[in-house]
């Protein structure tokens, strides 16, 4: 797998035109909570997109309306099944949500840089998101689970709105159930039917068994949870080099052309999503970007 | 069975505690169970007692005649819950109901009060415990509150 954690820009694949959109059919269709649903896809056409890694992301294009960028949040090892799980926020996602099974939509991909699974071999991993940061974290999830023996101690940590709001629910009860993957979660608000931990998600830092001098740590949700999140990573003795995060741009072209996405001196679609926290430190809370 | 002594020195909380100051808050501890659904504390009652949580999960909730109870916060195995004991006019703001069985130890903060009153290196030493654990309480309470998951 190339390296592609340290701000270098992605190569297309060979042959391959990335500013080509592939005709796409949903398959499936799931409702995951009441804005957020997974689409399904597989090529109309013998030409489909190639292969991604844990983190990537696609653009995907609802015909006459535009194009956004939406994680892959399917299982690498098995790319046939192309997966995007969104939230339905602006006019493309809406109109996403309302496609059925047979509906046609443009994809163009794979971009940006992936989560670090092979620097974390031999390492305890902690996977730390909230709300549909999940999603993008799924494909991190399994790789990690088809390759275990490869890890040491691993730790979902996940926190959502309400119980209400989380995502892959039965998923997360079945991950719950394996002796080898701790499984926290979190919500920060819940009526008295709820039975789980009620608390931001950094509150289930501490539940972790990894330990923090072998821990690398993967990190997706809206910044400000990922920034609380470092600090009390950081308190745990976590270093900087071991901390990954996934951002979140206004991508538009997913290459590093139209500027779109810029933070600072890096493109998030092309040096990105996925950064070292180390890498990005200095420009994640600059107000001015 | 193991006494409370090496279960309190083995808690972080408490790490670090002079012999002594140690032996005093023991001797103010007893050990607790609650059934699933049976109160800890409810709102508005005195607060003279605080919790070591070993096992189990509580709830810690507010009640509205619209919603019904409303869990703010959880706590569980290793958290210490509770410091309306140690801020007058001690009582407590919020109920705390066990979600299922809670194993705790129980440390009489009114005695405890008498106890750094007297020996005011102990009240420092637990002063800035407690202000610990509510600093990042609050911290916690203001990145709730920023509902960072909403649109």
């Amino acid at each position: 797998m190339a390296n592609k954690i340290e701000n270098q820009s992605v190569a297309p694949e060979e042959g391959r035109d990335p500013m080509m959109t592939y005709p796409y059919y949903v398959q499936k269709v799931r409702q995951e909570t009441y804005d957020t649903f997974t689409l399904e896809l597989k090529p109309a056409k013998e030409q489909e997109i190639g292969p991604f890694e844990a983190g990537q992301f696609n653009m995907l294009y609802v015909f006459g309306l535009g194009e956004v960028p939406i994680s892959i949040s399917g299982d690498p090892d098995n790319p046939e099944r192309l997966i995007h799980t969104t939230r339905a926020v602006g006019p493309v996602t809406q109109a996403m949500r309302k496609l059925r099974r047979g509906n046609m939509l443009g994809v163009r991909g794979p971009f940006g840089t992936n989560w670090p699974v092979d620097k974390a071999v031999g390492k305890d991993v902690m996977i730390i998101t909230g709300g549909i940061g999940l999603a993008p974290l799924r494909p991190a999830i399994y790789h990690i689970l088809n390759h275990r023996d490869d890890y040491g101690k691993v730790s979902l940590l996940y926190g959502a709105r309400t119980p209400e709001d989380l995502l892959y629910t039965k998923e997360l009860e079945k991950w719950g159930q394996r002796s080898d993957l701790e499984v926290h979660i979190s919500v920060d608000r819940a009526s008295g039917d709820w039975k789980g931990n009620v608390g931001v998600v950094t509150t289930l830092i501490p539940k972790s068994t990894t330990d923090p001098k072998n821990t690398l740590a993967m990190i997706c949700g809206p910044e400000i949870m990922m920034r609380f999140t470092i600090m009390d990573l950081q308190k745990r003795g976590l270093q900087n080099q071991d901390i990954f995060i996934s951002m979140e741009r206004n991508m538009k072209c997913g290459l590093g052309v139209c500027g779109h996405c810029q933070l600072g001196g890096v493109f998030v679609c092309k040096d990105g999503p996925v950064f070292r926290y180390d890498n990005l430190k200095d420009l994640i809370a600059k107000r001015e970007i | 069975m193991q006494t409370i002594e090496p279960l309190l020195a083995g808690h972080s909380f408490f790490k670090g505690l002079p012999k002594e100051h140690l032996k005093l808050i023991v001797g103010c501890s007893s050990n607790a169970i609650f059934n699933p659904e049976q109160f800890l504390f409810r709102e508005g009652e005195e607060a003279n007692t605080f919790y070591v949580i070993r096992s189990g999960r509580v709830q810690v909730e507010t009640f509205s005649p619209k919603n019904g109870p409303i869990t703010i916060q959880t706590a569980g195995e290793g958290d210490v819950l509770g410091w309306s004991w140690l801020v007058p006019p001690y009582h407590w703001r919020f109920d705390a109901k066990a979600a299922e069985q809670v194993r705790a130890i129980a440390i009489d903060g009114k005695c405890l009060r008498e106890k750094c009153e007297n020996d005011h290196n102990l009240g420092y030493e637990l002063m800035k415990r407690f202000a610990l654990i509510i600093a990042e309480r609050l911290e916690a309470t203001r990145f709730q509150l920023l509902d960072v998951y909403g649109k």
